[in-house]
């Protein structure tokens, strides 16, 4: 499993990073394998507002479909267009040209609260029993 | 011939694995009185006998065989032609279940791609699922839809008064609990004909919390719309976010502009005119196509074109990971079905006409329902009501009840008259609903006519 040492994770396979004063979001590395081939990847449009925890996507692949969660709430400042196009970026580079959304968080420190990789590694460990 | 086959012994050997005395304990949670009903079924029959009875049972309806018919609001007497039970009757194609396997079921699936393609072609539309249960259901599944492309975050829809009252009934239903807010046909108790067609005030109740704006044309009392002012409305719709939806007569767009031409997101409607017969109420079908962007929220199965390992053409279905098996609680919507038979009978029944074909159906109605309208217009006592221009559809005003008229059309002429638009729009009391299709010859036209002038006497 590959991890971002700059981003920090969610529960829910969700990685964020910061890139000046906005955060960037994606999915893991684990969950791109997880999933398999990605075939479409469906994302909010700029300027909406979503909690934490709440649904601002879809990721569907040739075995699933599964919603993507906000790490931390903010508004979305700027999508990945390329993904409508290229979904299977998602798969070749997950921490870089397969980003999902770019979001200004409400409040930053609540990146702090995320998971770090050691933690995460650790939610994945588990769940894979 | 027994049709159970277990044995005595198989029974009690079951009750006894999970310790039950007797069948009858199984049903204890039961109350005693509503067990072992006694049916006073008559004596048993031979298959002839039986036959017998049935056909005099069949005579006893007042079928389109031996009645003319100027009923319509959502079903219509088209000619079907029989090239359509022909192929539809084949043993590959002649199942209630859709067989949707690729290895097995390529003709199943082709037939249903070339109804989605042939779909697309009288709608203007990019992509076409295979099918709802009826036109209501089509027009619900839209809503849903629209909700689902705002992420559920918009609550409002928009619906003209002049859709089917029945599918916006349906609607209501199956959104029921949904905190929607439905708009637009909260006033029909009150509005005379010309406030229900009207479609400006529609544009005044989109906002940013739209999710949805939907009309039908022609609308439930025949009535076409300019597509200037649907234009209009679809950019109202537009500039707010919202989607615009067409609810259409599929035999109008024979003649007319397809809903894409003047900005719909959506359309759907009732397909029973494309070879489905009256057939007493069902079964129908509910066509509904919408534009490519939006194809990860529709609901339905869908058939798309591919090539195997081969590189020959194939068909299988495609996109399923927006429905029910896979996305469970969070799938589009809980449709996972089709009218197999149904979308098999619209597509041999376009092929069969083909573009000419079906625009001569759509002129042979427009021309027969105005030749009607003009003579009826012509009546003492009765009038073609409503300044816009109708399709195969036309409402009239009486000088006596509808229910009373329709009454003695039926009995005195063997006429199966109009619809009575007063039960769903109380203001429009002596208020006639009537459709003309092609199968009305000029003869039955002029009988009609007759009719209701003798109905006045």
């Amino acid at each position: 499993m590959i991890l971002d040492p700059d981003a920090r994770y969610t529960k829910t396979h969700e990685w964020a990073r910061w890139e000046d004063d906005e955060l960037v979001i994606g999915i893991t590395d684990h969950a791109q394998e997880a999933l398999s081939d990605i075939v479409y990847v469906e994302l909010p449009a700029v300027g909406e507002h979503y909690e934490a925890g709440e649904s601002f996507g879809v990721v569907e692949s040739v075995k699933a479909a599964s919603d993507v969660y906000m790490p931390v709430s903010g508004e979305v400042t700027a999508i990945n267009e390329e993904l409508e196009d290229s979904p299977e970026l998602v798969n070749e580079d997950p921490y870089g040209r397969g980003w999902f959304i770019r979001i200004r968080p409400d409040n930053p420190a609540d990146f702090d609260e995320l998971l770090d990789g050691a933690a995460y590694e650790a939610v994945v460990a588990e769940e894979e029993g | 011939m027994r049709f159970i086959p277990h044995t005595e012994a198989d029974r009690q050997a079951m009750l006894a694995a999970i310790g039950v005395e007797s069948i009858e304990e199984l049903f204890h949670d039961v109350p005693k009185k509503a067990r072992a009903v006694e049916f006073r079924l008559p004596e048993p029959l031979t298959e002839m006998e039986v036959l017998v009875e049935l056909n005099q049972l069949a005579e006893a309806n007042a079928g389109t065989h031996h009645y003319a018919c100027f009923l319509g609001a959502g079903a219509y007497n088209h000619f079907v032609p029989s090239v359509v039970d022909y192929v539809i009757s084949r043993g590959e194609f002649y199942t209630a279940y859709t067989p949707y396997q690729p290895e097995v079921s390529q003709g199943t699936l082709q037939a249903i791609f070339e109804y989605q393609s042939m779909i697309c072609a009288l709608t203007g539309m990019e992509v076409s699922n295979a099918s709802h249960y009826d036109g209501a259901t089509s027009l619900a599944e839209a809503v849903i839809m629209a909700l689902n492309v705002h992420r559920r975050r918009r609550r409002k829809i928009v619906l003209s008064p002049a859709i089917h009252p029945e599918y916006r009934a349906v609607v209501r239903t199956y959104t029921q609990g949904m905190g929607l807010t439905i708009l637009g046909d909260g006033e029909t108790a009150h509005q005379d004909l010309e406030a229900l067609t009207d479609l400006t005030p529609l544009a005044d109740l989109v906002d940013g919390e739209t999710a949805m704006v939907a009309v039908q044309v022609p609308n439930f009392f025949g009535q076409m719309a300019s597509p200037q002012e649907l234009t209009r409305l679809a950019e109202a719709a537009h500039q707010a976010g919202a989607l615009f939806t067409v609810v259409v007569d599929p035999i109008s767009l024979g003649l007319f502009k397809p809903p894409g031409e003047y900005g719909a997101d959506i359309v759907v409607g009732e397909g029973q005119a494309l070879g489905g017969g009256l057939s007493f109420g069902g079964p129908y079908l509910g066509f509904f196509a919408t534009r490519r962007k939006q194809v990860h929220k529709m609901a339905g199965r869908l058939v798309g074109e591919t090539v195997d390992t081969e590189g020959q053409r194939g068909y299988v279905l495609t996109l399923t990971a927006r429905e029910q098996h896979i996305r469970r609680a969070r799938a589009s919507s809980n449709i996972c079905t089709n009218q197999g038979l149904m979308t098999i009978a619209a597509a041999v029944y376009m092929a069969a006409l083909g573009r000419r074909g079906l625009r001569r159906v759509a002129e042979l109605c427009y021309h027969k329902a105005h030749y009607a309208a003009q003579r009826i217009d012509a009546l003492s006592g009765f009038q073609v009501v409503g300044r816009r221009p109708f399709f195969k559809e036309f409402v009239i005003r009486t000088p006596r009840p509808v229910h009373e008229i329709n009454a003695y059309l039926l009995d005195e002429w063997e006429i199966i008259g109009g619809y009575d638009l007063e039960q769903d729009y109380p203001r429009l009391t002596n208020h006639m609903l009537l459709a003309v299709t092609e199968m009305n010859s000029r003869e039955e036209i002029d009988d009609l006519v007759t009719a209701l002038e003798e109905a006045t006497q």
